[in-house]
């Protein structure tokens, strides 16, 4: 193949991964950055929103776009109401402490990968996309339902924007980002903000397993990679701002597209690291991040 | 995840006095429970213990269900037909999580706290030949259904065997003639970027040269990978067959890619079943594998030609006509691999009984009548047809089948013989001290 038709190939492919890492690491940087907790358990978030996708999709049958909708909606509140469960029995508990909220994550990462396979199985399943269109260029075929993934990303994310900037919930979260003590004294449900945010995290995740899963299967270990990209864009990026995060996600999906397809995908992984660790040492707040107060 | 900063590593932590003697109580109530030492006077009645090293967890978890459905199925007519040497069989299954670190931990424990009288199982080329090593240093006969060329290579021990299913390169060299004459002479390979894609990288180019068509291009990709259009550009236009061999769970991901990619205008396609292993192959995005080739050892779905052993080993595990669990037709089986765990288990109660076999002091007699077989014929022991055994290398060797997907169904087009797949062996594990 030549030169060209190759390039757009892996811009593409990038331009997927980059829509799917960005709404998944949002999640992550959100938490973060309102509640100060690094929830190890982003990955699983991710996992259960793409195998409740299959639960429903089977449940309901018929045309495959009638199940995907309904997953699209559905999954993200399930997924939703159990972290928020999971923040109000554990993260609560342990008054949001940086340390042990590390901890209790690994826990529940653990908790959730277990009891998925358990009740889901070990296998791969598939879920069959809302529709198959295959875009047919000169050189290869692509599929058009990845080309919508984008899309669908790209308004999800000015969405939350729009929420975050431009809504009284979104004013409400950023005061206590800002500072959260301050913002009790001005009369804000703190501890509420917190469990809403973290249920928010996790929906963010369980939109983009859904998105994602009619291109790669539910799987109960699909969590880890997406948990280890997302921190290397949120890292990069600067926690807590949506900006970074969005900016990094599309410069690690496209340069992991970009990469893998010229050199080797484990280059690719070796050249995001070292971009984490080059942040981490030139700009530790992250591109896009304001140094910490 | 790994814990860099010693965060979880328990030998940090002090243990106190009062710990110490809690643990040092429980262990003490535990030696004196009942039932502990019931057979230590009885070494005669007592059972013949096999640990089995299941993928329980892992990428090979799948596999891992259907080995322990296929060993309890075979174990359960073993014991009815009067256990091995007058004794019954029990099986303790311990999970190795598809990794070759857990995989020797679990080989350990079964040398020195189960105490079994073998060890069993477990089919993931890089964990048979993590856990070798353990089986060697405790001395401990290792049977594995792995399919790998690692043991046959004799570069594991003389304590590892597989008797149950014919070898990587075995298997290669048997279907090649088939593939240049069949599907085409220009071959791209694609093959997972561990031990078992590597005995295909080694092993399909000289098998194809020797019938006069040639490997043009050769695609490795990580085992965890889960996305593939990426690497379908390094596919050289004028490939006449793809070659494909994969595992783990993102294996539909790949089909699907690979016709979104293609469309109708493919390549021929011939791969190893065992990506589509616990796959229906009716799956959505599937339809693409419509007419190509697959190697299966035994086949999935039920052939008009299946002998009476076939029929009966299907029925005794638990599968019907299309391979699926009986009663749940969307639980398909790892069909092709799974009957190397009942054959083994029989070639197991063949060496004992040839050994007369008594307990773990007899274990170098087991390994050396094991290695003292040499056929074993086709029947109820022996479902997938008929092997050679070659004790010098601890390998068998039997026929192939090569499968093409048809209305949904996988049918066999090409059994090989025995003959297509024997090579020179590389050594000898017989001069090795026991």
């Amino acid at each position: 193949m030549h030169f060209g038709p190759h390039l757009l190939l892996a811009a593409l492919e990038g331009l997927v991964t980059s829509a799917v890492l960005a709404l998944t690491a949002l999640g992550l940087s959100l938490v973060f950055g309102v509640m100060r907790v690094v929830n190890v358990a982003h990955g699983e978030f991710f996992m259960l929103g793409a195998v409740l996708a299959w639960a429903i999709t089977t449940a309901i049958g018929g045309h495959p776009a009638l199940g995907f909708l309904a997953a699209l909606v559905i999954a993200p509140l399930i997924v939703g109401a159990i972290a928020l469960i999971a923040e109000r029995l554990v993260l609560r508990r342990l008054n949001y402490n940086p340390e042990a909220t590390i901890v209790a994550t690994i826990g529940m990462l653990y908790i959730i990968q277990q009891l998925a396979l358990t009740f889901y199985g070990p296998e791969a399943r598939p879920v069959e996309p809302p529709f198959s269109y295959r875009i047919l260029l000169p050189w290869f075929g692509y599929s058009g339902y990845k080309l919508s993934v984008i899309a669908a990303s790209a308004l999800l994310l000015i969405a939350t924007w729009l929420v975050l900037t431009r809504t009284k919930i979104g004013l409400i979260m950023r005061a206590t980002q800002y500072d959260s003590e301050t913002a009790q004294a001005f009369g804000i449900p703190v501890g509420r903000v917190y469990g809403g945010v973290f249920a928010l995290g996790a929906m963010l995740a369980a939109i983009a397993a859904v998105l994602i899963v009619p291109i790669s299967q539910a799987h109960y270990l699909m969590g880890q990679d997406p948990l280890l990209l997302s921190f290397i864009v949120v890292i990069i990026g600067g926690l807590g701002s949506l900006r970074g995060t969005v900016v990094a996600a599309v410069l690690i999906g496209l340069s992991d597209g970009i990469i893998s397809m010229f050199f080797s995908p484990t280059l690719a992984k070796i050249i995001a690291t070292l971009l984490v660790a080059m942040v981490l040492v030139f700009r530790p707040q992250g591109l896009f991040g304001t140094a910490s107060r | 995840m790994t814990d860099k900063n010693g965060f979880f590593d328990l030998s940090k932590t002090t243990v106190t006095r009062r710990t110490a003697l809690k643990g040092l109580a429980a262990g003490a109530g535990l030696a004196m429970a009942p039932g502990f030492v019931r057979y230590s006077q009885a070494q005669s009645s007592a059972p013949i213990k096999i640990g089995f090293q299941s993928h329980r967890t892992g990428i090979g978890a799948a596999y891992g269900r259907w080995y322990e459905k296929t060993t309890a199925a075979a174990i359960k007519a073993i014991n009815a037909a009067g256990g091995i040497n007058g004794r019954q069989v029990e099986v303790i299954i311990e999970d190795d999580g598809t990794d070759p670190g857990r995989g020797a931990e679990v080989v350990g424990k079964f040398a020195t706290q189960h105490k079994t009288d073998i060890v069993f199982g477990t089919l993931f080329s890089h964990v048979v030949i993590g856990s070798a090593p353990a089986a060697g240093e405790a001395k401990m006969p290792y049977f594995v259904v792995s399919e790998g060329h690692h043991v046959a290579s004799t570069k594991l021990n003389r304590y590892v065997f597989q008797p149950g299913i014919t070898d990587v390169k075995s298997q290669i060299k048997s279907m090649a003639p088939w593939i240049a004459a069949n599907a085409g002479k220009k071959v791209t390979q694609i093959f997972p970027d561990f031990a078992f894609g590597y005995d295909h990288r080694d092993y399909l180019p000289p098998a194809l040269k020797a019938q006069g068509a040639e490997v043009i291009a050769q695609i490795a990709i990580p085992p965890t990978e889960s996305s593939f259009t990426k690497y379908f550009p390094q596919i050289p236009a004028e490939t006449e067959v793809i070659y494909h061999v994969m595992v783990g769970p993102a294996v539909l991901t790949f089909v699907k890619e690979l016709g979104e990619f293609y469309g109708s205008n493919r390549p021929q396609l011939f791969g190893f079943i065992d990506s589509l292993e616990a796959v229906d192959i009716n799956s959505p995005g599937l339809e693409f594998l419509d007419g190509s080739h697959f190697w299966e050892g035994s086949p999935r779905y039920a052939q008009p030609d299946d002998t009476e052993a076939q029929k009966a080993y299907r029925a005794a595990v638990g599968i019907d006509d299309n391979g699926a669990a009986v009663g749940d037709p969307k639980d398909v089986s790892t069909a092709a691999h799974m009957f190397g765990c009942w054959e083994t288990l029989y070639v197991v109660k063949k060496a004992m009984e040839d050994a007369g076999y008594k307990g773990p002091e007899d274990r170098a007699k087991l390994v050396e009548a094991t290695e003292a077989l040499k056929e074993f014929a086709e029947g109820p022991e022996h479902p997938q047809g008929p092997k050679t055994f070659n004790g010098k290398i601890h390998q068998c060797f039997g026929i192939q089948n090569i499968s093409k997907v048809e209305g949904g169904k996988l049918k066999v087009v090409h059994k090989t013989k025995i003959e297509d797949g024997l090579y020179e062996a590389e050594g000898d594990y017989t001069t090795q001290a026991l």
